[in-house]
């Protein structure tokens, strides 16, 4: 039997007093994104023509270091604020909710730092 | 997960057609979702012949038509007919609107009615809006206030003050824009959907409203506010041309300064 009245559901347990933050950097990364992507897809379109050696000399160059480290990590940012949405609107059972939410999350942080460690060997090993 | 398909128990069936009227000329097909919570049987789609020059010019007038006049059993809700009240709201030709303020002429061929969508039914048109009510309450929508008002008069606004309240206490609470939206219907047990994110915009705009960072507190969650994902279906099928989309950005606006500011 349920005998709690339909404001106590709607209610629940309250506001989280959270989500504005990720709104926010929601926004924040997809705008940081727009020039970094920019450059981005130069890189890229460098690699087809460029020689493996060319291309390691230039990745070690300290400005398209530091433009892929933050590449990678506004990328991988923003993909995990964005599934982490597409999560919370279609899986609606709670332990797999947050479960997914979270192996998601973890699973992009690995990458990144995976995808940095490189960067970092490239720029100081070469 | 989120259910894509219908359950069995919902799946549409074919109807009864009732006869064509003889003698007429300025006909006009309607197909009306029926259900009958109490013969166990599946929803099903009716399909009438109106005559037009015996009836209204909108589309409430012929399902009053229908219920006179054809099937007394069509069950549906109805008060003011000039698009007040917020009652006959439902789905005409799939597009969430008040039945009241639709002409017929303005559809061409066959009309389809639905109840509005991702809501329980209750009796054919008639959908179960206790959740959505529910909702409404708890953005507690009255004034709040700490200052007494003056002994002598009425709490004063200004004509700007007044202003900002255009555009948000029009809203006759018919459900439309919510039950369009699909943010809604995935999740309408937390996020409280566009409708009610209108009326709470209302409140943070009243310049009278002491309470504008208590009410903000309520709605910062993931859910309850951040399911609006600016799809846009409220604004679009809005039957009174409001704008609830501007008025759930303009609370996150709200959010975003008081964080950041």
């Amino acid at each position: 039997m349920d005998f709690q009245t339909p404001l106590a559901k709607v209610r629940g347990l309250g506001s989280a007093k959270a989500g504005t933050g990720h709104f926010w950097m929601q926004r924040i990364t997809a705008i940081t994104l727009i020039p970094l992507s920019l450059w981005m897809v130069l890189y890229t379109k460098q690699l087809l023509s460029a020689s493996y050696e060319q291309i390691i000399v230039w990745l070690a160059g300290p400005l398209d270091s530091i433009l892929a480290i933050a590449w990678v990590i506004a990328a991988f940012y923003h993909a995990a604020l964005g599934l982490q949405v597409v999560i919370e609107d279609y899986v609606h059972t709670e332990w797999r909710k947050i479960t997914s939410i979270w192996l998601m999350k973890l699973t992009f942080l690995f990458f990144a730092i995976a995808a940095i460690v490189a960067i970092f060997r490239i720029s100081m090993i070469g | 997960m989120v259910e894509f398909a219908l359950p069995k128990n919902s799946k549409l069936q074919k109807g009864k057609e009732f006869p064509v009227p003889k003698n007429v000329t300025n006909l006009k097909r309607f197909e009306v979702y029926r259900w009958n919570p109490e013969n166990g049987e599946n929803p099903r789609v009716d399909i009438f012949h109106i005559d037009l020059d015996s009836c209204g010019p909108m589309v409430l007038d012929a399902i009053l038509k229908i219920k006179n006049e054809i099937d007394t059993t069509l069950t549906f809700r109805r008060s003011c007919r000039e698009g007040v009240c917020g009652s006959c709201a439902m789905n005409v030709n799939g597009k969430n609107t008040l039945a009241c303020i639709n002409a017929i002429e303005d559809y061409e061929g066959t009309i389809k009615i639905f109840p509005l969508p991702h809501l329980d039914v209750i009796k054919d048109l008639v959908t179960d809006m206790t959740n959505f009510f529910a909702q409404y309450a708890s953005i507690k929508p009255w004034i709040e206030t700490q200052t007494p008002a003056p002994a002598d008069r009425e709490r004063l606004q200004s004509k700007e003050e007044r202003k900002k309240l255009d555009g948000l206490y029009e809203c006759v609470l018919c459900a439309c824009c919510s039950t369009s939206c699909p943010s809604y219907w995935w999740n309408s047990d937390k996020y409280l959907g566009p409708a009610v994110l209108l009326q709470a915009s209302r409140w943070l705009e009243d310049s009278r409203d002491e309470n504008t960072g208590e009410r903000l507190d309520e709605l910062e969650d993931p859910y309850k506010l951040y399911r609006c994902h600016t799809i846009m279906s409220c604004t679009d099928t809005c039957p009174k041309g409001l704008n609830p989309a501007k008025a759930i950005a303009d609370i996150k606006k709200m959010m975003a300064i008081r964080q950041q500011g």
